[in-house]
């Protein structure tokens, strides 16, 4: 805390907000990754496990500036150390429900797990499922998203590039 | 590669995500105390004269906050001098809520809960903890209380450290008057002392 360095770069850091104030600015992100990432049924408790993560880690920021990159992070390592665990891992499948009539053109009923596109992004390997959302539920460019899953630029786009590519396959 | 067909964004709807997520941040707290990862809790207070915001630590209170206090202000504080985990856990002020609503229906003269006097310094200490010995329905003067801590000249000081209590109602800064019986000044401001005053039987109705 008191290295030169820090001292250096005191007037650039933007002080540490509350912790309440943090999970109110970024709770809302953090559960809709996770809610896609690994699965409504489980958000919650990775949700907790994120955000106790970061409540350890909290007296040792030193800087308040892009904490949702931070939160984020924490959350992707969460996502795929669930799959890893085991539990309710993603079970690679073979054959999908065939898709229903018409429903490329009708959004998924985002609680009926048996929905095509559930079952889907379920089958993707972690790091696909995870790159994949936060390309395409919450929009974050691919640097940042290499960033958030600590891997180069071009990983985190071959991931989101295969597990789309597998969507589609699965979906027709 | 657009995705826009394939939906994904629908699997959580962004008001569903929202709503999940204000439940799920509300039961963190909980977890957090149990895990002892929780340094500084905060809460609000009913109160005849405004919502209170109190802060309670493991060490005791901390904090007690009138409505109309810039509450960012007051968060960053606490953020800064004591901890920045701080998080909304409105169970860990029960006790002092209870011996509030005690206080303010008239049924406690005493307020029997730990202090957290980390946001006090300097004089401050001395000046509240002769402050905290004033008892209900009894008043005393800046220059008395200078007196008793041993600085008789100090009024002036007595009374920059008694606007600095940042734990105002539980230690009684409203029961130290000006010299002659005006009421001085209050961080929550002068009607509230006033209605305190009151309350306490320390005015005339």
């Amino acid at each position: 805390m008191s290295t030169a360095r820090s001292r250096g770069s005191a007037q650039s850091r933007t002080p540490v907000p509350s912790f309440g104030d943090f999970l109110e600015a970024h709770r809302a992100a953090v559960y809709r990754f996770l809610s896609v990432a690994v699965g409504p049924s489980d958000a919650d408790d990775c949700f907790q496990e994120t955000f106790l993560s970061a409540l350890r880690a909290y007296p040792r920021l030193t800087d308040g500036a892009r904490l949702d990159r931070w939160v984020l992070t924490i959350a992707s390592r969460k996502a795929i150390d669930h799959h890893r665990a085991g539990g309710r891992r993603a079970v690679p499948v073979d054959e999908v429900p065939e898709p229903r009539e018409g429903r490329a053109a009708q959004p998924p009923d985002p609680t009926d797990l048996e929905d095509p596109l559930w079952v889907a992004v379920r089958s993707l390997p972690s790091r696909q499922r995870v790159a994949v959302v936060h390309r395409h539920v919450l929009d974050r460019p691919y640097d940042e998203i290499a960033e958030l899953m600590g891997c180069s630029e071009a990983t985190a786009r071959a991931n989101v590039y295969q597990g789309t590519k597998r969507l589609r396959e699965l979906i027709g | 590669m657009t995705p826009a067909d394939l939906h994904l964004k629908h699997l959580a709807p962004a008001a569903d995500a929202d709503r999940r997520a204000r439940e799920a941040a509300g039961r963190l707290a909980v977890a957090a105390a149990d895990r002892d990862l929780l340094d500084v809790a905060v809460a609000p207070v009913d109160s005849p004269i405004g919502e209170l915001f109190v802060a309670v630590t493991p060490r005791g209170l901390a904090c007690v906050a009138f409505e109309d206090e810039d509450r960012d202000a007051i968060l960053a504080r606490l953020a800064r001098e004591l901890s920045p985990r701080i998080l909304e856990h409105p169970a860990a002020a029960d006790e002092v809520r209870r011996q509030l609503d005690e206080y303010f229906e008239g049924a406690r003269t005493r307020f029997q809960v730990r202090l957290d006097r980390r946001l006090i310094h300097g004089i401050a200490l001395d000046v509240l903890e002769a402050t905290a010995r004033v008892p209900f329905g009894h008043t005393t003067t800046y220059g008395e209380l200078a007196g008793k801590i041993g600085h008789p000249n100090a009024a002036r000081a007595v009374g920059n450290a008694l606007g600095s209590n940042p734990i105002p109602i539980v230690v009684p800064c409203h029961r130290v008057l000006r010299a002659g019986g005006a009421l001085g000044g209050y961080a929550g401001g002068l009607p509230r002392k006033e209605q305190l005053l009151r309350l306490e039987g320390a005015l005339a109705v």
